[in-house]
């Protein structure tokens, strides 16, 4: 698409499909995915529970538990190199225990997880799990250089008397600030796309705010691209260069975040976008989504969301799924509603 | 940490004297003493004791003096001397014959300890990283015989098994051509030879539960958000196993080892006898057959004492591998 003789795109996944095999059943996660982030750009990811976000961030890192998580089909192609164009790995190839992904996790793709709580062991200093990242993938540093790496990332992060909290435990941080040693960590290998899954769900609003700051600006100041994941519209619209709406494991529609608020096409996105109060608003009700979730063991044929759209079209949309069409530049839509652009 | 262990030693001082207490009176709850025990023992064999007799043998023993002043004697004696009493049917010092078993008794419990465990956690995690596994299942049945067979069972078998395949005579703990040899290379073999069977058995009892706990504790964890932060990371599966969760599914292990040593010097007394190996065990339950009080109240008193330093020692353990247990909770 870009002109430009260097490739900036730094992770291509196309038709990725995770699907769980459970005692109850197969449930298909993920289930033809695709999405492309470049450089230094970031994609919000946006979607109710259980609708397959979490699931394509762990793919990527492939730390979906395997089993009972399969990669059935797609691949995630990460471009390698300082312009991207040395190297194209397909992560859905690596062996999820071997050498190679090892290598590359937390040094090219590193991850934010949800729980603050427990996302570090509490049987060792928050010192001693952010040196061993750096010890791992930036072999030759020695002890000395990564604890001053460490106490130089804590404070960074906003962390205040890092000399002194580099040693202490996990249980003897707040939410908060064991969030922001988290990010020290994800950040201490230079990664070049951090992965954010819902980073700021278990913290206070106001912690929320620094936290969502302290990303947006570490992001720019690392120039790391970054994969925010979260079912806060107001969040991802305010850490997005795109956006992507996912429904029980499929692509409702994505575009670019001001396009997409501004131009809503998928019923499921003007359904959600509805149900977002907005301040200068009237006294009018909220309006919820009306039906609940289809069972995921066993998905409809045709669209997912039909038995709750408002502009269903019987005969089609339950028959068929309705294919990724690129309604204008870099708006994609999956909805039979929309014809291509002729 | 210094300063917590002191603390826990002094709070044992008030808990040892109750302890003391109630050991005393449980072995005189019973109706009877040692006299009434031997006059009985006599008229079985057809002896008739007068009653001038019998009191004269129950002012040598002691015993009519009132309770209170036979253990404030005997507290006298333990504090002051060492001594923990006169054994009435052995009619030797309390002291020495616990001196010639709990040595042994340690040795072989401890040993059995180890190699329960040495068998038994790196099983558990494997069960436990392998779930429902063909080996899993095969572990996890071959755990539940474990439970479920009563070791004198199991001694009983191995013993009769050994000695028809080989000839050799697993019991007691020499053979007879040693038993009252000086120490030498050869009986020190032979010791070791004895000591196998037992080992055995005493760790199998407890290994099918190690292993389960194991495998329990671990498959918990495993599944904590802090597993997959070290995968991201890019740990190798075996190091983050190890340093992780291993960690953390170890501690339920390393508490029990309070309620392990008093087990160790009591020893699985079924399994001694039938092996018919001295350990405290027979003994203690012999002494409590015969109503010999200050032999029976000693080995209550030392099994207590025991179970209260073995809890102070897991508690320091856990201490020392757990940082949240360390400080207390508190921030300073």
């Amino acid at each position: 698409m870009t002109s430009t003789s260097t490739n900036d795109k730094l992770i291509e996944v196309r038709d990725l499909r995770t699907y769980f095999y459970l005692y109850e059943g197969i449930v298909k996660a993920v289930d033809g995915v695709s999405f492309q982030i470049r450089q230094g750009r970031s994609l919000g990811v946006i979607g109710e529970s259980g609708c397959g976000k979490s699931v394509t961030a762990q793919s990527i890192m492939r730390i979906a538990p395997e089993p009972p998580a399969k990669h059935v089909g797609g691949e995630i192609l990460l471009h390698l190199g300082p312009n991207n164009n040395s190297e194209v790995i397909d992560m859905l190839k690596l062996d999820p225990r071997g050498q190679r992904i090892r290598a590359l996790r937390w040094k090219e793709i590193s991850m934010i997880f949800q729980e603050p709580m427990t996302s570090f062991s509490p049987l060792f200093t928050i010192g001693n799990q952010i040196g061993e990242a750096i010890e791992l993938h930036l072999p030759g540093l020695s002890k000395k250089q990564v604890r001053e790496r460490t106490i130089d990332l804590l404070g960074r992060v906003g962390i205040p008397q890092p000399k002194r909290l580099i040693d202490s435990y996990p249980h003897q941080l707040s939410g908060g600030m064991r969030q922001r040693a988290m990010i020290a960590m994800a950040l201490s290998c230079n990664p070049r796309l951090l992965i954010a899954d819902e980073p700021t769900t278990a913290l206070d609003v106001t912690i929320e705010a620094q936290i969502l700051e302290l990303i947006a600006n570490l992001q720019r100041e690392f120039n790391m691209a970054l994969m925010y994941i979260s079912h806060d519209l107001a969040v991802v619209s305010e850490m997005s260069d795109e956006i992507m709406v996912m429904y029980l494991g499929l692509v409702m529609e994505q575009a670019e975040t001001g396009e997409i608020f501004d131009n809503p096409l998928h019923p499921y996105t003007q359904a959600l976008w509805r149900s977002i109060p907005r301040i200068e608003g009237g006294q009018d009700r909220l309006a919820p989504i009306s039906g609940a979730l289809p069972n995921p063991y066993n998905l409809p044929k045709g669209c997912p969301f039909y038995s709750r759209c408002e502009h269903r079209m019987p005969g089609l949309c339950d028959a068929v799924r309705p294919p990724m069409i690129e309604v204008s530049p870099n708006h994609k839509v999956s909805c039979f509603l929309y014809k291509t652009e002729p | 940490m210094i300063a917590y262990i002191a603390r826990r030693l002094v709070t044992l001082i008030p808990i040892l004297l109750l302890i003391s207490v109630v050991s005393f009176v449980v072995i005189e709850l019973p109706p009877g003493d040692w006299v009434t025990f031997q006059i009985e023992n006599l008229r079985m064999s057809g002896v008739e004791l007068g009653q001038d007799e019998a009191d004269r043998l129950t002012r040598q023993y002691g015993l009519d003096k009132p309770l209170h002043e036979r253990y404030l004697r005997w507290m006298e004696n333990m504090i002051i001397y060492g001594n923990l009493g006169w054994s009435f049917q052995w009619n030797r010092p309390v002291n020495d014959l616990l001196s010639e078993r709990i040595p042994l008794t340690m040795a072989i419990s401890v040993a059995s300890l180890l190699l329960s465990w040495a068998i038994a956690i790196p099983i558990g995690i494997y069960s436990a990283t392998h779930q429902y596994s063909v080996w899993d299942y095969i572990f996890t049945f071959i755990g539940f015989i474990g439970l479920a067979t009563p070791g004198f069972l199991v001694a009983l078998v191995l013993a009769w098994f050994i000695f028809t395949t080989t000839g050799f005579s697993p019991l007691g703990l020499f053979s007879s051509q040693y038993v009252d040899a000086p120490w030498s290379i050869e009986k020190f073999l032979d010791m070791l030879k004895h000591l196998i069977l037992p080992l055995f058995i005493i760790g199998l009892g407890s290994t099918g539960t190690t292993i389960r706990v194991m495998r329990a504790n671990l498959l918990d964890e495993l599944k904590k958000q802090y597993v997959v932060t070290a995968r991201a990371k890019g740990l190798s599966e075996v190091k983050l196993l190890l340093k992780y969760p291993v960690r953390m599914a170890i501690n339920p292990i390393i508490s029990t080892v309070g309620w392990v040593l008093p087990g160790l010097v009591s020893g699985e007394v079924l399994v001694s006898i039938v092996l018919s190996i001295q350990t405290t065990g027979p003994l203690l339950l012999r002494a409590v057959l015969a109503q010999d009080m200050y032999l029976a109240g000693s080995i209550v008193m030392i099994l207590s004492t025991l179970t209260v330093i073995g809890t102070l020692l897991s508690d320091i353990l856990l201490a020392a591998m757990d940082p949240r247990i360390r400080y207390g909770g508190v921030k300073k």
